[in-house]
């Protein structure tokens, strides 16, 4: 028999119909790459029991014809996602106790079409962070390496567990959440495709929340399909989120194999940052040349606002985390530590329970919503937003279909390596994809090919608002150019 | 704009944030990194800009004002440091 973990979501749907094999053995097989994987930290609560219960009634609904869209198919969720009965902790010591009485809507959806929880993925603490270094269970390794090394990289973050999990084959597809490139900029890193959908299209309800008007649940796979697939799913109205839209959920697979003939392809000048590796340069100029050859039509496109993006992103992002994060204050769930009086019990609790970089964040927040500065500060940067947005709206207006940037400006890097001194050279990571959240769009980042390390790289197609089906075509095009890229796994 | 000591022990204060008076120079110099990075939004010009308030157009959706859900202390409760009687217990607020 095949290695079961080698399969695409798809190949394995569709071999569980015919019976080739059983979910259980697909989630046993799973289990298996787990164990062995373990150097690599992806996950950080494994639930073989749940799972192999899971798989079990999955095969029974098989035999019975009432399979599914997802029906047995191995998931790996990131911990920011609230799982009824599992612990969910952000990766943040003031939630490590913290086991959740209901269960997000996305992974509702998930187990309502019969996908099996294999366990929850490690991220950035509350999903701050491009390393997943911030973790509080400590950074997940890439299962990359550079040629020649065994230096321990990066998988991006905040969904560094997500990424890392689906490139080393531990499980088909996986969850991640994207405030700033959160899924696209670790998916890049990984060398998988992670699609981070327009604000709005999946529910935030029983998602940890980091900033709400940015934060979006997305999907990661090996294959543009399996993301189209896992989207439909997880996309879905939800009366518990007033920001969730009304509108039917598409079937995305159908978009696969779509003519892309005649659409017109933005080349935004301002993502050609100045000292831009000339690799990443050539990269996006072939995946220009692919999407023509293909039928589409590249044409230069300008973004004016794109340098005031990331500037304008660590004020709002920070000033709604401050807000959001109020809540974690040692009386109804959570960490507690003791004090001479309430206030001080508050204060030592978010000591305590909160890592360096989440702190830095709440502080950065309060300050730039304190009085006296509001409007320096936050009003501004939502002027900003707004401009950041038109950029987007005049191109749309004008018959772009779709954009194509580069997704990260450079290949992963070492644990270590980046933000000790100087928080900024951190946060530059996400200068491609943080425009896409400020502007509420669709982005997806797909692998593209390696660097003259030998790490992947990836490109990111951003979208008209609700247009995901534009981005699964357009992407399923690289991604057949391309060709997949898996890294050699060391760990085993 | 760059803060000063005092500042970061206000702002950690407003924050309910604990910091000891080692941490704070190092979270000043953190701070006012990152006050300086996103000081460029000053040279746009905003003037009759409308704040986003919503990135996408949606009308508010409403709902009947009813219970949808409740009576279940037990799974309220259930994650709290401490707790007695269905109640959470936090240190004595009034004397």
């Amino acid at each position: 028999m095949t290695d079961l973990t080698s399969l695409t979501l798809a190949q394995a749907r569709d071999a569980l119909r015919t019976k080739e094999f059983s979910a259980a053995e697909l989630t046993e097989a799973h289990l298996g790459a787990m164990a062995k994987a373990r150097a690599l930290n992806a996950f950080v609560l494994e639930t073989p029991e749940r799972a192999l219960q899971m798989a079990k009634a999955s095969d029974a609904r098989l035999a019975k014809g009432d399979a599914g869209p997802l029906e047995g198919l191995p998931l790996g969720i990131k911990d920011l996602f609230c799982t009824a009965g599992v612990r969910t902790t952000a990766c943040s010591h003031i939630l490590d106790n913290f086991v959740p009485p209901y269960e997000s809507t996305v992974t509702a959806n998930l187990w309502r079409d019969g996908a099996v929880l294999l366990g929850k993925l490690n991220n950035d603490e509350f999903a701050m962070g491009s390393s997943n270094e911030t973790s509080y269970f400590g950074p997940v390794i890439s299962p990359w390496r550079r040629h020649g090394s065994n230096a321990k990289l990066v998988p991006g973050g905040s969904s560094g567990g997500a990424a890392a999990a689906v490139a080393a084959n531990l499980c088909l597809g996986a969850t991640g959440t994207d405030t700033g490139g959160s899924i696209r900029q670790p998916a890049a890193f990984c060398g998988v495709v992670g699609l981070k959908p327009t604000y709005g299209r999946c529910s935030r309800w029983g998602i940890v929340a980091f900033a709400s008007s940015l934060d979006q649940a997305g999907p990661f796979a090996r294959t543009v399909r399996d993301c189209a697939i896992l989207l439909r799913s997880m996309a879905s109205p939800d009366a518990k989120d007033t920001t969730c839209i009304d509108l039917p959920v598409p079937d995305y697979e159908k978009a696969i194999g779509a003519s892309v003939k005649g659409m017109r392809i933005g080349i935004p000048k301002e993502y050609r940052m100045p000292g831009m590796a000339a690799e990443i340069e050539a990269l996006w100029q072939r995946g220009a040349q692919w999407l023509k050859e293909a039928g589409a039509e590249p044409i230069d496109i300008s973004l004016p606002m794109t340098k005031y993006a990331l500037p304008a992103y660590y004020i709002v992002a920070p000033a709604e985390a401050s807000s959001n994060l109020a809540r974690y204050d040692g009386v109804r769930y959570g960490l507690r530590v003791g004090g001479r009086d309430v206030v001080a019990m508050y204060e030592n609790t978010r000591a305590a329970g909160f890592g360096k970089e989440v702190r830095r964040r709440i502080m950065i927040g309060t300050y730039v919503l304190s009085a006296g500065y509001y409007d320096a500060y936050y009003l501004r940067a939502q002027k900003v937003r707004t401009l950041i947005k038109r950029d987007f709206e005049e191109c749309f207006a004008k018959g772009i279909n779709a954009i194509l940037t580069p997704a990260t400006p450079s290949a992963a890097f070492a644990l270590g390596e980046k933000g000790g001194a100087d928080p900024i050279e951190m946060y530059l990571n996400d200068v491609f994809t943080v425009t896409v959240n400020m502007a509420g769009l669709p982005g997806i980042a797909v692998p593209a090919g390696l660097d003259a390390q030998g790490l992947p790289l990836g490109l990111q197609l951003i979208g008209r608002p609700f247009e995901e089906e534009t981005l699964f075509a357009l992407g399923h095009i690289i991604e057949q150019a391309a060709g997949q890229f898996r890294p050699r796994p060391w760990w085993n | 704009m760059s803060v000063d000591a005092e500042t970061v022990r206000r702002v950690a204060h407003l924050a309910r944030i604990a910091i000891a008076e080692e941490e704070v120079e190092n979270l000043r110099g953190e701070l006012n990194a990152i006050l300086a990075f996103v000081e460029q939004l000053s040279e746009v010009k905003v003037e009759g800009v409308e704040p986003m308030t919503s990135v996408t157009p949606m009308a508010m959706k409403m709902r009947e004002d009813e219970v949808t859900e409740g009576g279940d202390p037990d799974a309220i409760i259930a994650n709290a440091p401490a707790h007695a009687h269905h109640f959470f217990l936090v240190p004595k607020v009034v004397e």
